[in-house]
Formats: structure tokens, sequence, C-alpha cells
């Protein structure tokens, strides 16, 4: 099959998750999206390891994997505790940080 | 004793330092140690005197150079003074009418709370006065120059809880500081065109120097003189001036201050004899102000006043005579001498019948003080038959002489500079006489002790506005002596002076000499000149003996006694063209710097505080919002990437 076709369906789940994360308002949505863009870029990485012959790409999928996991435990500690004093997990409701 | 010239400024400035460094200690015995200053330093003067005629006419100056005091690269100045025939006549006066000035002081300041001060700065004066005429280069010169300007605020000013003396102490101050610049500039222009500032340096290089520049420095020159010896145009000064304490007036304008222009003038006489141009400009300004000053003589109602328009008068004549050049400084001294003397005299016995008066100096006011004042009447007499110039008191040598200069310059400009000085002394004479009527004779005019009126005379004067009565009486004889003493040098100075040409010959070797041609022989002046006074009295005596004086000034008066009455216009003049477009500039540069220079810097910081204003409304704390500026800024960078083929 044509690697190529891999980078398409990549495009199209980083674009899915890159619209998830602008139009959901719940955290845990978009934090969701957010893994959904990850590894829509470590599908992409895979896929050009593939194509040029190389590791590189696949070592970077580890690295981002790696990434992805801690950013997962710092960010659902963070989101676990806007829910706990504000009874909710909207991010347009934390929005005191501004102007 | 060749050197010690240093002492002469010396004591009556350590006379100062003491009295107003020593503060409240020396409030008991100050008034007797400036005195004893100034006494001693009239001494040492008398000494340099006698020892000056004992020499040669070649070696009679003396200089003495006491320390290095402007090592610049071009400019060498030392601090040298320098006492020649022409400081010495100065010396003696200014130290010996200022000492007599400082004993009648101690009686008419008696009950002064700040006495100290007072002689303190009358010390002052007498130093800087001191330093101005014995300093060998024109950089000292200003340096006593600007501590005269200084002492005559303080003294002027030394009622300062009078807003009246505080506005006059300012406005001589100003109006000083307008002349000084003249000399400031007269100073830098010498180094410019000679490369030198001292009096020897100066006038050995005169010679070489362009017309123009010489005469540009004269005019400088002329300026600064007309500053300090209130002549047109820098004369408003002077009438304000008699805010101050009477000896202080008198102090001003008999030994130091006015004379310092004429000094001034005179010390520069090489300079101008090179400038026709500037001479013409000295004897205008003189022949101007000798008939100002005369004029406003005429219509002023307080004493000291009328004395002061008097002053600027007889100033003028020095000015008139030492602008013609080697036919005149010698009178011009001479004129300035007598003038010292008869002016004193005047303003010393105006200040005693004012002790008598409870400081009235209005001379409506007055009347008949001279049965209560005989000593004052006979010292003001004489003061008064000498500035009238009657034989043999001594106005009439110095005044004389210098009307026959003046008609002795030849052509038209000698029968205008004549026609004024004769006029002047005409004018002279009338007012002096309205002063000497109106204070010691007629009927009493004030309300109080003595005041027997005989009758059918009127009405009982009107209550002074303090609600004081006068009880005239004679002054102390610590102030009674220095005017007799002054009243004699009045009578007999002329005499001693004039005395075949002695003074003239004296000053020979400093001013040069020239005898003026005429075209009538001299005795034809000295009779014209004694009628023209003989007829001002005559008019005077007609107009103001025997006739009932108003209490209040006449208002229906003719137009130009109005102007008299108001300096002939000199304060409006200023006003008008200083003082008003002045502050439309100092206006419009307030406006301009308020809304151009302070609007730029604030509208600059209005805008930048306005901008980000509006720009971190972009932080709106929407955590999707910062997602779409970040998506879209990594699609802008990598659409720009694959614009610009960047792989």
């Amino acid at each position: 099959m044509n690697p190529e076709n891999y980078l398409y369906l990549s495009a199209l789940l980083f674009t899915i998750g890159a619209a998830g994360v602008l139009v959901r308002r719940n955290a845990i949505v978009v934090f969701m999206c957010i893994e959904l863009m990850l590894n829509a870029s470590n599908l992409a990485f895979v896929t050009f390891a593939r194509m040029h012959q190389n590791l590189d790409g696949q070592v970077f999928a580890f690295f981002t994997m790696v990434v992805a996991a801690a950013e997962v435990v710092v960010g659902l500690a963070i989101i676990m505790t806007i829910f706990r004093t504000r009874r909710s997990a909207s991010v347009d409701g934390a929005n005191l940080l501004r102007y | 004793m060749t050197g010690g010239i240093w002492l002469l400024p010396a004591l009556p400035l350590l006379g100062a330092s003491v009295l107003l460094l020593g503060g409240r200690r020396t409030d008991r015995w100050g008034h007797l140690f400036a005195c004893a200053m100034a006494l001693a330093s009239f001494a040492v003067g008398v000494v340099f005197f006698a020892q000056m005629l004992g020499r040669d006419t070649a070696d009679r100056a003396l200089s003495e150079d006491l320390f290095s005091w402007l090592p610049a690269a071009g400019l060498q100045v030392d601090f040298g003074l320098l006492l020649d025939q022409l400081s010495i006549c100065f010396v003696l006066l200014i130290t010996g009418v200022g000492s007599l000035i400082h004993i009648y002081s101690v009686g008419y300041m008696k009950d002064d709370v700040a006495k100290r001060r007072f002689f303190a700065y009358l010390n002052l004066f007498l130093a800087a006065m001191l330093l101005l005429v014995l300093a060998d280069n024109y950089l000292g010169l200003y340096v006593g120059w600007e501590g005269v300007g200084l002492a005559s605020y303080l003294l002027i000013g030394f009622w300062q809880f009078k807003p009246s003396a505080a506005t006059a102490a300012k406005k001589a101050f100003v109006v000083n500081r307008v002349g000084d610049m003249g000399l400031v500039v007269a100073i830098m222009m010498m180094f410019a065109t000679f490369g030198s500032i001292n009096f020897s340096g100066v006038f050995a290089a005169a010679d070489g120097a362009s017309e123009s520049a010489v005469t540009a420095i004269g005019l400088a020159l002329l300026l600064a003189a007309c500053g300090k010896s209130a002549q047109v145009p820098l004369q408003s000064w002077l009438g304000d001036a008699m805010e101050g304490p009477t000896p202080v007036s008198a102090l001003i304008h008999a030994a130091t201050m006015v004379t310092a222009g004429v000094y001034l003038i005179v010390r520069s006489n090489v300079i101008f004899d090179l400038a026709p141009g500037a001479q013409l400009a000295v004897v205008a300004v003189g022949a101007v102000t000798l008939l100002f000053g005369a004029i406003i003589g005429c219509a002023k109602d307080d004493i000291k006043k009328a004395l002061a328009a008097s002053t600027m008068s007889q100033i003028g004549y020095m000015v008139l005579a030492a602008g013609l050049g080697p036919a005149g400084y010698a009178f011009a001294i001479m004129h300035l001498l007598t003038h010292g003397f008869f002016k004193a005299g005047l303003f010393l016995g105006a200040g005693s019948v004012m002790h008598g008066m409870n400081d009235e100096t209005d001379m409506r006011r007055y009347g008949g003080l001279r049965a209560f004042m005989p000593i004052t009447f006979v010292t003001f007499g004489l003061g008064y038959l000498a500035i009238l110039g009657i034989p043999p008191f001594s106005g009439y040598f110095s005044k004389d002489k210098i009307i026959e200069a003046a008609f002795g310059a030849g052509g038209t400009e000698g029968i205008v500079l004549g026609t004024a000085a004769l006029l002047g002394a005409g004018i002279t004479a009338f007012y002096m006489t309205r002063v000497m009527l109106l204070t010691f004779f007629g009927t009493p005019r004030w309300r109080g002790e003595h005041a027997e009126r005989p009758e059918g005379t009127g009405a009982e004067p009107a209550e002074r506005p303090d609600g004081t009565v006068a009880h005239p009486h004679e002054s102390p004889g610590v102030m009674t002596w220095p005017m007799i003493l002054i009243a004699i040098g009045s009578v007999t100075s002329g005499a001693i002076l004039a005395f075949g040409g002695a003074l003239q010959h004296w000053l020979e070797p400093v001013v040069g000499a020239q005898h003026p041609d005429l075209a009538v022989p001299v005795w034809v002046i000295t009779v014209t000149t004694l009628v023209v006074v003989l007829a001002g009295v005559a008019v005077a005596y007609r107009q103001y003996a025997g006739q009932k004086i108003p209490e209040v000034a006449p208002a229906a008066v003719s137009p130009l006694t109005v102007a008299a009455r108001k300096d002939l216009y000199g304060d409006a003049v200023n006003e008008a063209v200083f003082m008003r477009p002045g502050q439309h500039l100092t206006r419009w540069l307030g406006y301009f710097d308020g809304r151009g220079i302070d609007g730029a810097v604030s509208g600059l910081t209005a805008a930048i505080a306005g901008s980000s204003a509006r720009i971190r409304r972009l932080q709106t704390g929407f955590v999707r919002t910062y997602a779409l500026y970040m998506f879209a800024g990594a699609g802008a960078v990598a659409a720009t990437m694959v614009l610009v083929g960047l792989r």
C-alpha cells in the first residue's frame, strides 16, 4: 500500500484533533483531542521513517509518547484540581488570567 | 609706604565682615567699629595723597600686583591695584565723605533695630567702590562694579518690610544689570580686539585698533555708565532708590555708585578720544539727562525725590563734560568732587529735616522750619548756594567750567550743548529755590508743636495719615557735625580745586588737557550763567514765596508738570517697550513649553498608554482563543515556509 495514504490519514486525524481543541469546551475532551493530534504526528513520523528508510522517525515517535505520558500526568492533575474548586471542567470557565 | 594700597578697600571690607559674621555680639560697638574702619581707610588715603604730592608728576602713579588672578591660556589677568592721580581723587571723596556719612548715620539710625546690618552694608559699599576705582584692569573694576550694585540693592531695600522699598531695590538691581551687560560686552570686546583687559594693555593697543571696534567698545562702556550713573535711558531706578534710609541716599548720590559711571568714562578716556562717534553719544546722553533730571526735579513734592532728580541732572553735567574729551575730563571730575560735597550736604540736611519731622518727606507739609533747625538750615543753604553755582561757592567753579567747555566744543554742537547746560543751570536754580522756600520759609504747614500760624492763612493742616504730630527740633551733634564739615567742603572745595587750575594740572598725566577756544570772552559766559541762574531763582521766588502752598498737589496743571510728576514717563516707556513685550514673550514661551514641548512628550506617552490599553484586550483569558492564535501562527509559519520554498 502506498505510504502516502498514512500521511493523509495523519493529516485528517490532526485536523480532527485541532478542530476538537478549538470547538469543545470540556477540558477532558480538549485533552483527548490533543492526544489525537500527538498521535497523528506520531503516525506521520513513523510513515516518514518508513519512506526514507531510516530510524529517526521511529525514535522521535517514542520521544513523543514519553512526553505525551508526562503531559497527561501533569494535565490531568491540573484538570482535577480545577474541577474540584470550580465544580466544572469547562475551559471557558477558567478565564481569570486575562487583561 | 609704597605697598599697602590694598589696605584702602580691605579696611571697610574687614568692617563689613566682622559686623556680618560677628552677629549680635557686635551689636553694641559695631557701628563705632564701622566708622573707625571708614576713617582708617580715609587716613590711609590721606597718607597716600601726601606722599603723592611729594613725588614728581611722572612717578605719582603707584601700582601693586597682588596675585595672579586668571592665568588662562590667552587671558592673563593679575589682580592689581592702581593708585594714580585720578584714583586718589575718588579715594579721598569716597572715604572722606563716606566717613562723615557713617558718623551721621550713628545719629540717624540710632533707634533702628538692624543698625549693625546697616553699618555692615555701608562698609561693604565703601569697600566695593574703592575696589572699583583702584583696580588696574577692567575685570577688577567689574568686581567692584557688581559689589556696588549689590551693596546698593541691600541698602535701598534695607527696610525690606516696606513693599515699596523691596520693589525699589529690585528695580535698581534690574536696571543696573542692563548697564552691567554693557560692561561685560565691553570687556569681552576689549579682549577680542586688544588681547588684554588691563588698563595699560588696552590703552596701549587702542591706537592700532579700527575706529569701528573702538566706537563699539565706547558705546558699550557708555551703556554701563548709564546704568550706574542713572543716565537716560537707564535713569528710572534713581527716584525709587529714595526708599532707602537717607544716609544711603547721600552715600549713593555723593560718594559712591552714581559717580562710578563718570569714573568709567574718564578712566577709559583713551578709548573715547579715539571714537568721536561714542563721544557724541556720551555728550548727547549727558545733555538730555541734565535737562531730563532738572525738569523732573521741578515737579516733585517729596524732598528726597527732588534731590534725586537733581543728582540725575548734575551727573548729566559730568557725563556731558566727560564726553567733550580732554577739554572736559578734569571738569567732570571737579564737578564730581564738588557735587560729592554739596549733594551729601543737601541729603544729610534733608535727612535731618525728616528726623525732626517724623520721617515726613512731603515738602508741602514743611514750611518755616528755619527757626527750629538753624544748623540744618545753614548747612542746607550753603549746599543750595553751591549747587546753584553762585560765586564763590564750589558749584560755581565746576559748573561754569562745564558750561564753558560745552560752548567751547565749537560749531552747532557747542551751541546746542552750551544752551542745554545753561538752561539746566536755570532750571536747577528754580527747583532748588523751590525746595528751599517750601522747606525752610513760609508758614508752617504741619500739625504739632510751634505750629503757630498767622491769622487768615486758612484752616489747620490736615492730620498725617499715621496720626502723629510733628515737633520739629534740631538734630543731635553726631548728625550736625558731619553736616557742618560737609558744608565747609561745599563752600571751599571748588575754589581749592580750581585755584590756578590745580585739579586740571593734577589730572593732566592721566586724562590730558586742552583749552577750549571760545568765540566769546569767558566773562560773558559767566555773567550769562549767573543771569540765567538768578532768573530761575526769581521765577521760583515769585511763584512760591509768600504764596499759599496747597497741601495737596493741585491737579489742574500744565501737561509738562503732569509729565514731570510721572518722571517724564520713564517708567511708562519702560513698561510699554520692555515690560509688556517681555511679558508677552514669556507668556508665549510658557505656552510653547507647555503645549509644544510638554505636549509632544505627554502626547507620546498618552499614545503608548492608549494603544497598549487596546492591545491588552487580546488577553481574553479563554484558552481556546489562545489555541486559535497558536494554530493560526503555526499555519502562517508553515504557509510561509511552503511559499518561499524552505523545505
